[in-house]
């Protein structure tokens, strides 16, 4: 599958709080960052965790402006993200 | 949820050794080797590596570039991997400059690059550092003794995929006369986790 995003690009964290495991951390849920680089293809650590069947897909990696994750700061949270957890943003 | 050490984990544990016992029962692995490669693994994971890495690129440009731009190819050159007889990881190698200092921390567990820096300290693991220092690092960095100044802006890595991050601080002024070997004794593991300036 051919990846959604590429650096530079703004994306959302997801805001979805999925009943079962995630590795999309609590304090980026909803956040808008941006796209610094891809990091490579890895099975959905969600459906793995699950013993689910599992398309490998892009993991990103997504910066984000501490004043955006957390209403103050002057840093910024560079995270992992597999593709599923993001949307993109026009 | 979280990625905590319990659940899932706890699980995969369970089914690593109920496959060691049955590779052990049906004599296809002596229960000793396992254990001899567990050791040969840890007595070569040790923070050294990452020096080395660390004063190679900061003696050798060309060097330097190729470790920020693939790091698992150019660790090779030094003779590190990050795989060290388990299963390899990628790494991405970041480096402090006069402007951006990083840091690295793994909120939902303790992803760490093991095979470069051997096991982590006990405060890496830390729900104190893992919570505090992706809100508030330059004050995480100060109770470790680091006073960054102002000017200096921060990236903290959360290392929360498949992906090991190791720093390259800057190199201290006052070392154009050492080596390679004496500039890697310089290089301490809080260096290499971005915790320290060196």
């Amino acid at each position: 599958m051919a990846d959604l995003f590429a650096p530079g690009d703004r994306v959302r964290a997801t805001s979805v709080d999925p009943p079962h495991h995630t590795r999309a951390p609590r304090y980026v849920r909803g956040a808008v960052g941006t796209v610094v680089e891809r990091e490579g293809v890895f099975p959905l650590a969600d459906d793995r965790a699950r013993g689910l069947p599992s398309a490998p897909e892009a993991v990103y990696a997504v910066r984000f402006a501490a004043r955006e994750l957390f209403g103050e700061g002057d840093h910024d949270v560079t995270v992992a993200l597999w593709e599923s957890y993001l949307r993109a943003v026009s | 949820m979280g990625g905590d050490h319990g659940g899932a984990a706890a699980s995969l544990a369970a089914r690593v050794r109920h496959v060691e016992a049955l590779l052990e029962q049906r004599g296809l692995v002596d229960p000793l080797e396992l254990d001899r490669a567990l050791e040969a693994f840890l007595a070569r994971a040790n923070p050294d590596n990452g020096a080395r890495l660390v004063a190679r690129a900061w003696v050798d440009p060309g060097f330097r570039a190729r470790l920020l731009l693939d790091g698992n190819a150019a660790i090779g050159e030094v003779g590190v991997s990050m795989g060290g007889g388990l299963q390899e990881q990628r790494l991405k190698v970041v480096e402090n400059t006069a402007t951006t200092h990083n840091v690295v921390v793994c909120t939902l567990c303790s992803c760490y690059p093991v095979a470069l820096l051997g096991p982590s300290p006990t405060w890496y693991k830390s729900e104190a550092y893992r919570s505090r220092v992706v809100r508030d690092p330059r004050s995480v960095l100060a109770e470790f003794g680091f006073a960054l100044p102002d000017a200096v802006a921060i990236t903290v890595w959360d290392a929360s995929a498949e992906t090991r991050y190791l720093v390259v601080p800057r190199r201290p002024e006052g070392t154009e006369g050492l080596d390679e070997r004496a500039l890697a004794d310089l290089v301490t593991r809080d260096g290499l986790i971005g915790v320290a300036a060196v």
